[in-house]
């Protein structure tokens, strides 16, 4: 079987600066799998790597057996960080839900296509949401509305960018619910790129612990091991500690 | 009262207006949304480096300044892709540069040209009808060219988003300053290099304040830039003021006028 993701000895530099270095996985289907590292550590200089926006230096990158620029965009369901989003743009959230069926942006919403949009923000309990435009949406509400705008292509790898920066802790445990909810549903396999370690060792089965170097990958209670968290963090608190081996 | 359709002139004027107000209310929604607003002066004082090589060179202005503003846009666009300058410095840079040339072209000439302060100002009198075909085939252009709207708005939204649907932004960012820079040369002689900017501007930030979507604004856009340039034009001919500064000054009043209604709601 294909693997989702497969990484072999990748490194990436940016100038003369090594942002990414030796980096080796393979991601099977239908898991659930986190990017964790600190600021600076090049997660998402990885994750636009596999989404093919940036060409890497050297090892090999593939994506469903493809080179990542040349994998079929309706394969893979992006959601990027919600703060970086242009609230002011004119637009209502089934219209933005909508651009996930035809990936360009919607002159007009026709019948099937609103049927579509309105069934994904349906999935992701945000159906009451689609009239709204963004700006008139909460950071929780309009991160739901990009995971319904993700999954409306019924995507086989969803790709996260920081998904909790910009929401509360309530937004936060409904968004992973979700998530969970509909890898279930679909075998969809999960990459989410964060920070939070706690996050990822609550919700993935498999962790890269990132540094520009590969510092561990596997299940969180082997990658998220106290040397390997001080090794990319150089500290992790004596809370994180215990939450960790819970 | 509609006299002003039976003389020449402003026949002419007006159907340039119709087809410039149209253009710039187009391609102003995607000035404004992905803040280009100093693009648009930018091109135009380009164009007067371009004017200004015409009327150096005892040629048709326009035929000389729609492929030198063209390649002043396609430049701008390149130095952004390939530094890491910002756009308004880098706009600043061919813009100076443009208008330099333009005050050597008009110098070198060595007398006075009334052709050159046509332009700057905008003159509905000398509205030909070449000034009438090159927007009317940009116009015929741009409804061939009414499926890329799709690409252009995707990537005015989120240009991350649109490259991970494989939306070929650059080439886009190409196309669409190229379609601008031709927009801004063919309005300059119902509006003028000087007020070139606020026409691309003003309509599509009118149409903003009262638009939920994106092709609300596009349609509202396009509807305030061809009625206020008719409406301009006539009020300008009734009035006897200058056709360019009559118009903006009418499109502003239309923008203050939504933004305090729209305020009151």
């Amino acid at each position: 079987m294909i693997p989702v993701i497969e990484i072999i000895n990748l490194s990436f530099n940016y100038g003369e600066i090594k942002v990414l270095e030796d980096i080796n996985l393979t991601v099977p289907e239908n898991s659930f799998v986190s990017i964790v590292g600190p600021n600076g550590a090049g997660k998402t200089t990885l994750m636009k790597i596999l989404l093919g926006l940036v060409s890497y230096t050297k090892g090999d990158v593939r994506i469903f057996g493809n080179n990542p620029d040349k994998v079929d965009p309706s394969l893979i369901g992006y959601v990027p960080q919600i703060k970086t989003m242009d609230r002011s743009f004119p637009a209502l959230a089934i219209e933005l839900v909508s651009s996930g069926i035809t990936r360009r942006w919607p002159w007009l919403i026709k019948g099937e296509q609103r049927k579509k949009a309105l069934e994904a923000l349906s999935l992701v309990n945000a159906d009451k949401l689609a009239n709204r435009t963004l700006s008139e949406l909460s950071g929780g509400e309009l991160q739901r509305v990009c995971l319904a705008r993700s999954i409306v292509r019924n995507p086989k790898l969803v790709v996260l960018d920081e998904p909790a920066s910009g929401i509360d802790a309530i937004g936060e445990a409904d968004l992973y619910n979700l998530l969970e909810a509909y890898q279930q549903k679909s075998g969809a396999t999960i990459l989410m790129i964060t920070h939070d370690w706690h996050v990822a060792n609550h919700h993935s089965d498999f962790v890269l612990l990132l540094n520009r170097k590969q510092v561990s990958f596997g299940p969180p209670a082997d990658s998220l091991s106290e040397q390997n968290l001080r090794f990319a963090f150089g500290h992790i608190g004596h809370v994180h500690k215990s939450k960790i081996t819970n | 009262m509609f006299e002003i359709f039976s003389i020449e002139f402003m026949q002419r004027a007006l159907i340039a207006g119709v087809l410039v107000g149209f253009l710039s209310g187009y391609y102003g929604v995607f000035i404004v949304q992905r803040g280009l607003g100093f693009l648009g002066s930018g091109l135009a004082h380009a164009a007067f480096g371009g004017v200004a090589l015409g009327v150096l060179l005892n040629q048709e202005p326009l035929w000389i300044a729609v492929p030198f503003t063209i390649l002043v846009a396609i430049g701008i666009t390149w130095v952004k892709d390939k530094t890491n300058l910002g756009g308004d410095t880098t706009i600043g840079i061919f813009f100076s540069v443009s208008m330099a040339l333009g005050v050597i072209f008009i110098f070198l000439k060595r007398q006075y040209s009334s052709d050159a302060f046509n332009y700057l100002f905008g003159s509905i009198l000398s509205v030909t009808i070449t000034d009438i075909i090159v927007p009317a085939i940009l116009i015929i252009i741009t409804l061939l060219l009414f499926p890329f709207w799709k690409r252009w708005a995707y990537s005015s939204f989120d240009r991350e988003l649109a490259q991970t649907d494989r939306i070929p932004v650059i080439l886009d960012d190409y196309l669409l300053s190229v379609l601008i820079s031709v927009t801004v040369v063919v309005s300059i002689k119902v509006v003028g290099i000087v007020l070139i900017a606020a026409f691309l501007v003003i309509p599509p930030a009118a149409a903003r304040l009262i638009s939920r979507s994106f092709s609300k604004m596009t349609l509202l856009s396009i509807i305030t830039g061809t009625v206020t340039a008719l409406i301009g034009l006539w009020i300008s001919y009734y009035l006897d003021v200058p056709s360019g500064a009559t118009i903006i000054l009418l499109q502003a009043f239309i923008f203050f006028f939504i933004m305090i209604i729209s305020k009151r709601k």
